[in-house]
């Protein structure tokens, strides 16, 4: 009687652990996202008369979005190199984690190690190097700053979409192929109908994986096209040095809402996978 | 026999591209020229000179420190989170593992931004310049403590409960069971929660660029960490000829940690086949 006492009221302790995590979410994840959807809703007003600034609710930020040509301009450009960069990373990495998932082709799990190993030299770093190899083959930033861009997303992002695509292919049902094979499926059949429903979660993963970052990059797109590029990233960054803290908000907010739908898509298809590919490495 | 070796010849080939860029910084480590394609005659020259560059050795030192403090406070709250939040209702349960991957599926340059401007807000109504080690601190604990949390609480799933109960029945007191019997059970996840936080805080540009302030070895100046000296540099020009010493000295690390790596996991991969033949 006396143990089942102590163990509720120890029971109602340990729970109580996880008050600094709660603090700190509320504190500097949560706080800073209602800090920008406030300032992104909101404008400072200058009046002479008192020689003060005002913050009143306001549509500018909004309007100031929609109507600039460059804002609209950098939302389909980012839109267009993460489609491309996500495309160009799937057809690399599907059958590249395909051939490291077969037993027949590759035995050793160390390979697996090489393709994370990279991004354990210094990122910035990493670009650098892309871009001055670029610059060495004579593709630079200034005659060709979208295709040195997207080589340098796609160098950076590949790890991302081979892990967790090695993932799903190596829980793959094989019993279910040879069936498809057995039915009398060609090989074409066999891919399309059989392996690539059943890689959807990592294709899904893979493909959120890519396609938010690269939109919302800033050092890679700075580097490769010599500031001719401006992503998502970059202009959020030109608002901060700006100090344009209305609009930068806007911006964020609008790149939250994109991630909000990619949390949702992540949802449906991407069952647990993204999170096993975070803690496999 | 064809897709074999169709297979392997991708997989290299790939590996080689992925690569190239730092294998050919790695070749001009070894001549003095400042562009990389131009050959100036073998010598080992940059090594020394990047030892004596106070701007490298001090912008690698921040970055060491602010990885290993970032690291740690990350993965005590992380841990703690993990824990308390395991021993809670389901409802609480299921809303911080919601919030959790609010930061995990964010972009950096979101958090980094709405922090910043978090910190604008208060040091204007305080009437104080916010930016110090402390806010690039809190910056980074951002950035990996969700990554903490997800890999204790699979540890804590995969835990036998009855073991922290058969702890108590033996007469251990709460706190002595949550220390030897819970924490044990959890540390690989919490070991490796801390590997990944440092990966990440080492890597980190952005959120170091909005949240950092004066101070460390820096002094007065902004702190400069390795990411955002690089990125100084090669905004103006080519990377420079020390910095190519210091990719070859950072690719020596990392190719020895993934031997290291290898090796520990056929050694416990061995224990493990050992332990089941008895």
């Amino acid at each position: 009687m006396k143990s089942n006492k102590v163990k509720r009221f120890f029971t109602l302790q340990r729970k109580y652990l996880c008050i600094p995590y709660i603090v700190f979410f509320i504190l500097f994840i949560f706080a800073p996202i209602l800090i920008i959807v406030f300032y992104a809703i909101t404008n400072e007003v200058y009046d002479a008369a008192t020689n003060t600034t005002h913050i009143v609710l306001s549509g500018q930020p909004f309007i100031n979005f929609f109507t600039d040509p460059s804002k609209i301009n950098v939302l389909f450009v980012s839109l267009f190199i993460a489609t491309i960069t996500t495309l160009i990373c799937l057809l690399i990495g599907f059958p590249l984690a395909f051939f490291l998932a077969d037993k027949q082709v590759n035995k050793n799990a160390v390979l697996v190690t090489l393709f994370v190993a990279p991004m354990w030299i210094n990122f910035v770093l990493r670009t650098g190097a892309t871009r001055d190899l670029l610059t060495w083959f004579g593709i630079n930033g200034g005659t060709h700053p979208y295709l040195a861009t997207i080589i340098g997303m796609v160098q950076n992002y590949l790890p991302f979409v081979i892990l967790p695509l090695y993932t799903t292919m190596t829980k793959l049902d094989k019993s279910q192929i040879e069936a498809a094979r057995d039915l009398g499926a060609n090989p074409t059949q066999v891919f399309f109908k059989n392996i690539i429903p059943q890689a959807v979660p990592g294709i899904v993963s893979a493909c959120l994986m890519t396609f938010m970052p690269t939109m919302s990059s800033y050092v890679i797109s700075d580097v490769l096209s010599e500031g001719k590029i401006t992503l998502f990233g970059n202009y959020i960054e030109l608002e901060f040095t700006n100090k344009a803290w209305n609009d930068g908000s806007f911006m964020a907010l609008i790149m939250l809402l994109f991630i909000a739908v990619a949390m949702f898509i992540s949802q449906k298809f991407g069952k647990d996978d993204e999170k096993e590919a975070g803690t496999s490495w | 026999m064809v897709k074999k070796i169709f297979g392997q010849c991708y997989i290299w080939l790939i590996l080689i591209l992925m690569y190239l860029p730092v294998l050919v910084l790695i070749a001009f480590s070894f001549t003095e020229a400042t562009n990389v394609g131009e050959w100036t005659g073998f010598s080992f020259n940059l090594f020394p000179r990047l030892f004596q560059s106070a701007e490298i050795m001090t912008a690698l030192a921040n970055t060491v420190i602010i990885a290993i403090s970032s690291s740690l406070v990350a993965t005590i709250l992380g841990s703690l989170g993990a824990v308390g939040a395991y021993y809670s209702k389901k409802r609480m349960r299921n809303a911080i593992d919601l919030a959790t991957q609010i930061p995990v599926v964010n972009a950096e340059i979101v958090v980094a931004f709405s922090l910043t401007v978090m910190f604008v807000f208060i040091g204007n109504i305080i009437n104080t310049y916010m930016f110090s080690f402390w806010t690039l601190l809190i910056g980074h604990v951002c950035l990996s403590i969700p990554f903490v949390y997800t890999s204790v609480k699979p540890k804590l799933q995969q835990m036998d409960p009855s073991l922290y109960e058969a702890a108590l029945d033996l007469g251990a007191s709460p706190s002595q069971a949550l220390g030897k019997v819970v924490v044990p059970e959890i540390m690989p996840g919490v070991l490796s929660g801390f590997l990944l936080s440092i990966t990440l805080s080492l890597d980190d540009f952005i959120v170091t660029a909005f949240t950092r302030g004066s101070g460390l070895l820096s002094g007065d100046k902004k702190i400069e960490t390795l990411s955002t000296l690089v990125q100084a540099k090669i905004k103006k020009g080519p990377i420079p000829p020390e910095m190519r010493a210091l990719t070859t000295v950072l690719f020596v690390i990392v190719i020895l940690a993934v031997i290291g790596v290898t090796i520990y996991r056929n050694q416990q991969a061995k224990k493990i086949r050992v332990r089941r033949a008895f």
